[in-house]
C-alpha cells in the first residue's frame, strides 16, 4: 500500500510538471508548427534564475512571477525575428517544419552554453520547505506537495484560459486552420508569436517548480525536451487536454518504472511512444 | 606528415563521410535523420567487442554490417512515419541505445566502459580514405540509378511516387541502410583512436548534429557542398573545441541558425553563381568551322 502511494504521489508530482512542459511545447508545435528542441533550455534557465534569486533572498514562490515575463518576452522576440524570417524564406509547409526544428537546435546550443559559462556544469540546489508531512502512512517533503498543487493549478488555469478567453479562442482557431483563422480576422502572425512565447513562459514556470524539488544542472534541458515531445505525441498533436492527460500518464509510468529500475525509465518512455506510433500515430486525443 | 597532421586528416575524412552519408539519404527524400550517432556508436561498439579478434578492414566491414542491420530494423519501423515524427524518433534512438547499452553493460558485464585496442594512425587514415572513395563512388552511381530517381520522386511528392509504382518504404529503408553502412564502418575505424569508450562517448548526439550542420552549411544539393562544410567545421572543431568548448558551441549554434536563415543553398550556392558568371565571361575558344 505504501509502495503504491509512493508511486502515486511521485507520479502526480512529475506528471504535473510534465503536463506544464508539454502544454508549452504543444503551443509551439501544435499551433506554431515549430518543434522547439530548445524547450528544455527554457526550463533550465527558469530553474537557474530561481536559484540565483533564492541566493539573493527571494522566495522561490515569488520567482514564479519574476522569471516568467522575461522568458515570455524572449520567446516572443525569437519568433518575431528568426521564425518569421524562416516563414518568408521557406514559404511554410514541410520545409518550414524541418528547418524550424534545426534552428531550434542551434538556439539550444547557444542557450545551453551561455548557461554553462554563467552557472558552470556541476549540479546545484537550494533548500526550500523541507519539513515533512505524513499522508496515509508515508512521509513526503512539504515542497513536493506544494509543487504538485501549483502544477495542477497552473495546468487547469491554462486550460481554462484557452477554452474561455478571447485570445484562447483565436489560438484554438489558428491551431485548427491557420488560413481560415486569418481570413476570419485573427492576426495570425501575432497569435503564432504569442503561442511560442506562452510555450517559453510555461517552460520557465516548470523550471521554477523543478528547482524547488530537484537538484538542477545546466545540461538537464534535453531530457525534459525529450519527455515533452513524447507527451505531445502521446496526447495528440495540438490537443491541450491530450497533453494534460499524457503528462500525467507519463509521470505515473515513470514513477512506477523508476521505483523498481531507475535506469530503465527512459527506455520505458520510448517503448510507449514506439507502440503508440505504430498503433495510433495521431495520439490518444488527436483528430 | 607528422602524426598530428595524419590524425587531423583522419578526423576531417570522418566528418566528410558522416556528412555525405547523411546527405545521401536526407537531402533527396527530405526526411531529416538524427540517427547518425546511433550508427556511429554501433560501429564504435563493434570495435570495442571484436577489436582483438579482427584486423581493421574486417572490423570496418563488421561495423558497417551491424549498423546496416540496425538501420533496416529502425527504418522498417519508423520510415512509415512522415516528416518530423521520423526526426524525433531517430533522435530518440540515440538516447535509447545509450541507456540500453549502459544498462546492459552494468547488469551483465559489470563494467561501465571498455578499453579499445589502438591501431596505427597511418592505417586508420588509409582505411578511412578508401572508405571515402568507395562512398563517393556509391553516391555517384546511386544518383544515376533507379534507386536514386525513386528517392528524388519521394522527396518531390511521396504520394505521387507511390502512385506511379515506387515502393516508397522499401526504397527509403534501402537508402537508409546504405548510408548507415558507411557511418558504422567509419565508427569502427575511428574507435581505435580512443583507448577507452563508454556509452556516453560512443552514443554522443553531437555526431548526429554535426553532419546535418555541415551538409546544410555547405549546401545539400551537391556532393561538393557537404564535403566543403565538413572540412570547414572539422578544422574549426579541431582548433577551437579544446581551448574554448562553450564558445565553440555558441558559435556552432549561431552559424547553424544563420546558415538556415540566410544560406538556403549553402556556401556552394553562394560561390557557384559568381564563379559560373566568371566562366561565362571568359573569352570562348573559337570553334573551327
Amino acid at each position: 500500500m505504501t509502495t503504491f502511494l509512493n508511486i502515486l504521489i511521485g507520479g502526480l508530482i512529475m506528471g504535473g510538471i510534465y503536463a506544464i512542459i508539454s502544454m508549452g511545447l504543444s503551443m509551439q508545435y501544435g499551433v506554431a508548427r515549430i518543434l522547439n528542441v530548445s524547450h528544455g533550455e527554457f526550463i533550465m534557465v527558469g530553474a537557474f534564475l530561481t536559484l540565483t534569486l533564492s541566493k539573493a533572498g527571494v522566495n522561490p514562490l515569488l520567482s514564479l512571477a519574476l522569471t516568467a515575463p522575461p522568458l515570455f518576452l524572449i520567446g516572443f522576440l525569437l519568433h518575431r525575428t528568426a521564425y518569421k524570417r524562416l516563414t518568408t524564406v521557406t514559404g511554410g509547409g514541410g520545409a518550414f517544419e524541418g528547418n524550424a526544428m534545426l534552428i531550434s537546435f542551434g538556439i539550444m546550443f547557444v542557450i545551453q552554453n551561455i548557461a554553462l559559462m554563467i552557472w558552470g556544469s556541476s549540479p546545484q540546489g537550494y533548500q526550500f520547505l523541507v519539513q515533512s508531512v505524513k499522508i496515509g502512512g508515508s512521509v513526503f517533503a512539504l515542497n513536493r506537495i506544494v509543487v504538485m498543487v501549483i502544477a495542477v493549478a497552473v495546468s487547469i488555469g491554462f486550460y481554462l484560459f484557452l477554452s474561455r478567453s478571447r485570445i484562447g479562442k483565436s489560438i484554438r482557431a489558428a491551431a485548427q486552420d491557420p488560413v481560415a483563422a486569418a481570413l476570419m480576422g485573427v492576426k495570425i502572425n501575432r497569435v503564432m508569436a504569442l503561442c511560442f512565447a506562452i510555450g517559453a513562459l510555461l517552460a520557465g514556470l516548470a523550471g521554477v517548480l523543478l528547482s524547488m524539488i530537484n537538484q538542477i544542472n545546466t545540461t538537464m534541458g534535453m531530457s525534459y525536451t525529450v519527455i515533452a515531445i513524447i507527451v505531445v505525441v502521446l496526447g495528440g498533436l495540438g490537443s491541450i487536454p491530450g497533453s494534460l492527460m499524457g503528462g500525467f500518464i507519463l509521470g505515473l509510468v515513470g514513477s512506477a518504472v523508476g521505483y523498481f529500475e531507475p535506469s530503465l525509465q527512459l527506455v520505458a518512455y520510448y517503448l510507449i511512444i514506439l507502440v503508440l506510433l505504430l498503433v495510433r500515430p495521431k495520439g490518444l486525443l488527436g483528430r | 606528415m607528422s602524426s598530428y597532421t595524419i590524425i587531423l586528416f583522419s578526423s576531417i575524412i570522418m566528418y566528410i563521410i558522416l556528412a555525405l552519408s547523411w546527405n545521401m539519404f536526407s537531402a533527396p527524400t527530405g526526411y531529416i535523420s538524427l540517427a547518425t550517432a546511433a550508427f556511429f556508436g554501433a560501429g564504435i561498439y563493434t570495435t570495442a567487442f571484436l577489436g582483438e579478434l579482427l584486423p581493421l578492414p574486417l572490423l570496418m566491414l563488421a561495423g558497417g554490417i551491424i549498423s546496416c542491420m540496425l538501420a533496416v530494423i529502425v527504418g522498417a519501423v519508423t520510415l512509415r512515419l512522415r516528416g518530423v515524427y521520423f526526426t524525433i524518433f531517430t533522435f530518440g534512438l540515440v538516447e535509447l541505445l545509450r541507456s540500453l547499452v549502459l544498462w546492459a553493460e552494468i547488469k551483465f558485464t559489470h563494467v561501465r566502459g571498455r578499453f579499445v585496442v589502438s591501431a596505427d594512425h597511418m592505417t586508420v587514415f588509409w582505411c578511412m580514405a578508401v572508405l571515402l572513395i568507395l562512398l563517393i563512388a556509391a553516391i555517384v552511381l546511386i544518383r544515376r540509378s533507379r534507386l536514386g530517381k525513386s528517392l528524388e520522386a519521394i522527396g518531390e511528392s511521396e504520394d505521387a511516387a507511390a502512385h506511379i509504382g515506387v515502393n516508397t518504404t522499401a526504397v527509403k529503408v534501402a537508402m537508409f541502410a546504405i548510408s548507415a553502412f558507411a557511418v558504422g564502418a567509419a565508427g569502427a575505424a575511428m574507435a581505435t583512436r580512443w583507448s577507452y569508450v563508454d556509452p556516453g562517448i560512443a552514443f554522443n548526439s553531437m555526431y548526429s548534429f554535426m553532419p546535418v550542420l555541415m551538409a546544410i552549411f555547405g549546401g545539400t544539393r551537391s556532393t561538393v557542398g557537404p564535403i566543403a562544410g565538413a572540412i570547414v567545421f572539422a578544422y574549426l572543431e579541431e582548433t577551437l573545441i579544446t581551448k574554448f568548448p562553450s564558445l565553440y558551441m555558441i558559435i556552432f549554434g549561431l552559424i547553424m541558425v544563420g546558415a538556415i536563415l540566410f544560406l538556403p543553398n549553402g556556401i556552394i550556392g553562394l560561390i557557384k553563381p559568381p564563379v559560373m558568371k566568371l566562366i561565362a565571361k571568359l573569352p570562348k575558344r573559337r570553334v573551327r568551322q
